[in-house]
């Protein structure tokens, strides 16, 4: 064999094995998307029926709670970024990190300072290179994220919010994830967790009640608080952040794997077009290999036959 | 026929049961409280603590919540608890043994929890 056939057929065989991979990372990612998106299904209702309770609490009482009222002059603002702990899924770190840049610039342009907390290795990868300061990080657990998890993110962050500005509090609490709309499309997503803006918390209890057949325009009860107005929103807030983050870690988490999915499978197609070019190459070669062992024999072949004739004459 | 309430309980990360009911008993902060249908709207804390469904075909359901909320109105109450599971998913015999563990350990929140899920057993 010459040396430039074995060179393809070398390479043949290395993108042969990169694909086995690449089908195989695809085929487990897809199986990852389903898991997720049942986790973000069986963890709707909760999120449901609690931002019903807040809005409930928030438009029944005229109780203050610092969780809910906007500070006159905002000066510090937090923003928690999820991203992933692994590459090979396309630009989904990426995109979640440029769109808490443009955040972060937006806020600063407002006169607030800006403190990041990172969930997934990737993002801290990204702000430890720039040497940015990074308030809070986590990472492990990006893949398939539990309640648990959200709760130890949610907890420096709601003390934070708690805490007094001057002494090293924020005003504000944002969020930036990524969304996931379908199998095709994810896209980042930033929204503002506290203060609470009621008219949104609002306007999705009202469409959930829409959707279930309530008419709208109903009067609000006037609820009992059990064992006080300001005692149910102590307890109720903390919860709905820590349930809010859940949920944008298990989007989060499905994104990933859906985006993970997209990237190993046009890695998958092309890995099959280089093959495919690679064995016309190697055909082509092997081809000119043969016709040149036919022409050196034919060649050989007619010299000695030319010997032969001028030793008779 | 009586009248019926809706309940709802839902943990965190699942929905745990729901159905027609005509009495339910939780704990609160302040206290067990009692919720039958047409009560007045209501939301309260939940201790850790079992709670009680008396379904309107005549059964009664154990679930032992680990802290949440209650929150009632329009007929229809909501159990939300972070943790949350069915006596009769419970078993007691790793309960016990998580309950020993989490005493030799001085681990305040296990104990709590184990003792809970026992109670929970106990009532059923």
């Amino acid at each position: 064999m010459g040396a430039q056939l074995r060179v393809y057929k070398r390479r043949i065989k290395s993108v042969t094995a990169t694909k086995k991979i690449t089908k195989a990372m695809e085929m487990i990612a897809a199986s990852r998307i389903v898991k997720a998106q049942r986790q973000v299904a069986a963890s709707t209702p909760y999120a449901t029926e609690l931002t019903r309770a807040v809005t409930a609490v928030a438009t029944g009482s005229t109780t203050k709670h610092p969780l809910t009222t906007e500070a006159e002059t905002p000066t510090r603002a937090a923003i928690l970024l999820i991203t992933s702990d692994r590459g090979l899924a396309g630009g989904y770190s990426s995109n979640a990190i440029k769109a808490a840049e443009r955040l972060t610039e937006r806020l600063r342009g407002e006169g607030k300072e800006v403190d990041t907390y990172i969930v997934g290795r990737k993002g801290v990868a990204y702000y430890g290179f720039r040497e940015r300061k990074v308030t809070d990080s986590w990472s492990g657990f990006t893949d398939s994220p539990t309640y648990a998890d959200a709760k130890q993110v949610a907890a420096p962050l709601i003390a934070a919010v708690q805490q007094d500005t001057a002494e090293g509090g924020v005003d504000e609490l944002h969020i930036v994830f990524t969304e996931f709309v379908s199998m095709l499309t994810q896209t980042p997503v930033q929204h503002r967790l506290l203060p609470l803006s009621l008219d949104k918390a609002a306007e999705s209890v009202t469409s959930a009640a829409a959707a279930a057949g309530v008419t709208k325009g109903e009067i609000r009860p006037l609820f009992d608080f059990e064992p006080s107005a300001e005692d149910v929103l102590d307890a109720l807030l903390p919860r709905y952040v820590e349930s809010r983050i859940y949920n944008a870690l298990l989007q989060a988490a499905a994104s990933k794997h859906a985006a993970t999915r997209r990237a190993m499978k046009s890695a998958t197609d092309n890995a099959g077009d280089l093959i495919k070019s690679l064995s016309r190459l190697a055909n082509a070669a092997r081809q000119a290999e043969i016709t040149q062992e036919i022409s050196e024999i034919v060649g050989g072949a007619s010299a000695l036959a030319d010997a032969t004739a001028g030793s008779e004459n | 026929m009586a009248a019926e309430l809706h309940v709802e309980l839902v943990a965190a990360d699942r929905s745990i049961w729901s159905g027609e009911a005509t009495l339910v008993v939780a704990r609160t902060t302040s206290g067990d409280i009692g919720v039958m249908p047409g009560h007045q709207p209501l939301l309260g804390v939940l201790e850790s603590g079992p709670v009680t469904i008396r379904t309107s075909e005549g059964e009664t359901i154990v679930a032992a919540v680990h802290g949440g909320f209650l929150s009632f109105a329009d007929n229809k109450l909501s159990l939300l608890a972070e943790i949350a599971e069915l006596a009769d998913e419970i078993d007691t015999q790793r309960a016990e043994r998580a309950l020993e563990r989490a005493k030799s350990d001085a681990d305040d929140a296990a104990e709590r929890r184990a003792d809970v899920r026992l109670r929970a057993v106990a009532v059923r």
